[in-house]
């Protein structure tokens, strides 16, 4: 099944993922929507004959029944205000701000969770990257007390929407860590670097190992993970290995006698922004995704 | 030089900038005890935070022996006269936190940031004024940008409502020349009083804070006994004492600066703030100051040495913040030296 889709917002993730969803046999891209006409990614819609409609939300509200769904590359802000007007207009949202209004979805943990679900949140771009390490640590011990992830990006990988909305995206990931990486406690820090030529996207990820850990069980999960995730995002690797450090460390999920390290790298595909900006690329492809799972899924249920 | 008491305003961020030195190990009664002699002193703005902001606590940064809410109180409840201040980095702590330090009695909110990313800011800043805190923008390792530069910066900050804006070495790289520079051009474009941070890397704290004073920077930063980050900050009593000498109001009792930085905290520093090696390194090199005693663990843990993980560290043009960096440079490190061992 061929869903029909508008991507609102036309910053970098927007007009990354619209790269992204051209290349698809299984989502068919209509509309990339703005709210600026002079804007590069709306003249890169134009320029690859994608309709590129600068009215903002409003318009997809307008045209919904020229769409099954809509991925939402704005800002938490505006998503919190259009969430409920895609739903009652029958568009299936894929929400790529951290407004986190429906399920959260990382795509190598529980892609297949939510495929019924009006909202989909895909948490940020740190959240995805990260998150599937915490599930790794996860279910290699009994516990995993408190988990911490650290996300580095470029300067100018980082549109006016992550800006605005700093305090969402460590929210949002932190809560993710949690409900879908399984740690009872965890924090999530985000920095920019401004260094020229741009770094590429670090994540670190640090998880709080309880007396009695087989730590050898640890690592394979996470090398396995390594595996799963970068065979949707190529550039997605253990930049170092696996380290266990020897505290003691005073978590908020109480005392722990190790922890593990896990040093992240994410290299972009390139798609719109050059490759340092891996934190698009993980968040596009994660959202393709989800919406083509969604669409094998519409598939299944009318075959 | 004809200032008036009113112009100069000491901020002490012993508590702080300073729990660096400790790896955040401050107690309750430490913090009675430094509030009351600061506020003894006639410090006007105590800072009190994990050292890096509110919420610093994690693995990245080192966890506080005690919550720091809780010696937030402690110092709110301490204090006569002064008001507390706190710090934060938007992407390390949250609005809420702010929130939360306001009940406990914080007036003054330092919005801190890399010198080039004050956009993140907008948010904190509108949130600390809307609960009647005063705002201070906070560019970080100013050293990183040209005088132009931060002075778009600054008026960023300015933009969003910020009261005062700051600008801190935290690498303690600037010469009195670099610091001279960025004051005139950001006193000549601003509305709001600038301050300045200073860290003693070179050697250079007490006399960058006063050439800032001369042109024109009338907020200046210190700490007891200059605890803090990588060789330390810009030692309070000292500042005080030199002020005083150059005819400078303060406001502030040098003499009993002094005893606070001798009888209470002198006593609990782990090691006396001087300029090793390492710490030269990190003012020569322009690194983050609170990467000092993190490398140092890691250089121990790796077995490479600490130099070569501070100068790696400048080369990659690390920010603030990001201390996981450390791990992998030194794993890298020692990878490279077994390499070399093989080949070699």
């Amino acid at each position: 099944m061929t869903l029909r889709c508008a991507i609102v917002g036309s910053g970098n993730i927007g007009t990354d993922l619209m790269i992204k969803m051209l290349r698809s046999d299984k989502l068919q891209l209509t509309a990339l929507v703005g709210i600026d006409p002079d804007s590069d990614g709306l003249a890169r819609a134009k320029a690859l004959g994608v309709d590129a409609p600068h009215q903002g939300p409003d318009w997809v509200i307008d045209h919904a029944n020229d769409f099954d769904m809509v991925f939402d590359a704005t800002s938490a802000y505006v998503h919190v205000r259009y969430h409920k007007k895609y739903e009652e207009a029958g568009m299936t949202a894929v929400d790529l701000t951290p407004a986190a209004r429906g399920p959260k979805v990382i795509a190598a943990v529980n892609l297949t969770e939510h495929l019924d679900a009006p909202n989909i949140n895909m948490v940020t771009c740190g959240g995805q990257a990260t998150t599937p390490m915490a599930y790794a640590i996860r279910r290699a011990v009994d516990r995993l007390p408190y988990c911490e992830m650290v996300s580095t990006v470029a300067s100018k990988s980082a549109g006016p929407g992550t800006r605005q909305n700093i305090d969402e995206f460590t929210k949002t990931t932190s809560t993710a860590l949690r409900e879908i990486g399984g740690a009872d406690t965890s924090k999530a820090i985000i920095i920019l670097n401004p260094a020229d030529p741009p770094i590429i996207m670090r994540n670190t990820v640090f998880g709080a190992l309880p007396e009695g850990t087989d730590h050898d069980a640890v690592l394979e999960s996470i090398y396995d993970m390594e595996k799963s995730v970068s065979s949707y995002v190529p550039g997605y690797r253990l930049k170092n290995q696996l380290v266990v450090e020897e505290g003691p460390y005073n978590t908020p999920g109480g005392l722990v006698p190790h922890r593990v390290v896990v040093l992240l790298e994410v290299e972009g595909a390139g798609d719109y922004l050059p490759t340092f900006a891996g934190n698009l690329d993980i968040m596009t492809a994660a959202a393709m995704r989800v919406g083509e799972a969604i669409a094998d899924h519409r598939e299944g249920d009318a075959a | 030089m004809s200032a008036k008491a009113a112009d100069y305003r000491l901020i002490d961020s012993t508590l702080r900038d300073g729990s660096h030195a400790i790896s955040h190990q401050f107690y309750a009664e430490d913090v009675i005890r430094i509030v009351e002699g600061l506020d003894n002193a006639g410090v006007k703005v105590i800072e009190i935070a994990h050292g890096d902001g509110l919420g610093g606590s994690s693995f990245n940064y080192g966890f506080s022996a005690v919550p720091e809410k809780e010696l937030i109180a402690k110092a709110c409840e301490t204090a006569q006269q002064a008001q507390i201040a706190c710090l934060m980095l938007p992407g390390i702590g949250l609005a809420d936190d702010l929130r939360e330090v306001r009940e406990l009695g914080i007036t003054v909110a330092r919005i801190a940031v890399h010198c080039t990313e004050a956009d993140i800011t907008e948010q904190h800043i509108k949130v600390a004024k809307e609960l009647g805190m005063e705002a201070i923008g906070f560019l970080m390792l100013a050293h990183m940008n040209s005088p132009e530069g931060l002075v778009e910066q600054a008026l960023l900050l300015q933009s969003y409502g910020a009261d005062t804006v700051y600008i801190a070495d935290s690498a303690g790289a600037m010469t009195v020349e670099d610091v001279r520079r960025r004051v005139n051009a950001l006193v000549g474009a601003l509305e709001v009083p600038l301050g300045v941070h200073a860290h003693n890397n070179l050697s250079m704290a007490v006399a960058n804070s006063i050439a800032a004073y001369e042109e024109g920077a009338k907020n200046l930063d210190g700490t007891s006994a200059g605890l803090g980050a990588g060789a330390g900050n810009c030692p309070t009593e000292i500042l005080a004492a030199v002020s005083t000498k150059c005819g400078i109001e303060t406001g502030v009792d040098p003499l009993a600066l002094m005893d606070v930085a001798e009888d209470v905290v002198r006593p609990i520093m782990p090691r006396q703030q001087v300029i090793d090696r390492a710490g030269l390194l990190l003012g020569y090199a322009g690194v983050y100051g609170s990467f000092l005693l993190h490398a140092e663990r890691a250089a121990e843990r790796y077995g490479v040495p600490q130099s070569e993980i501070l100068l790696e560290l400048g080369r990659r043009k690390v920010v603030g913040g990001q201390e996981d960096m450390i791990i992998d440079v030194a794993l890298e490190l020692a990878r490279k030296h077994a390499d070399q061992e093989i080949t070699g």
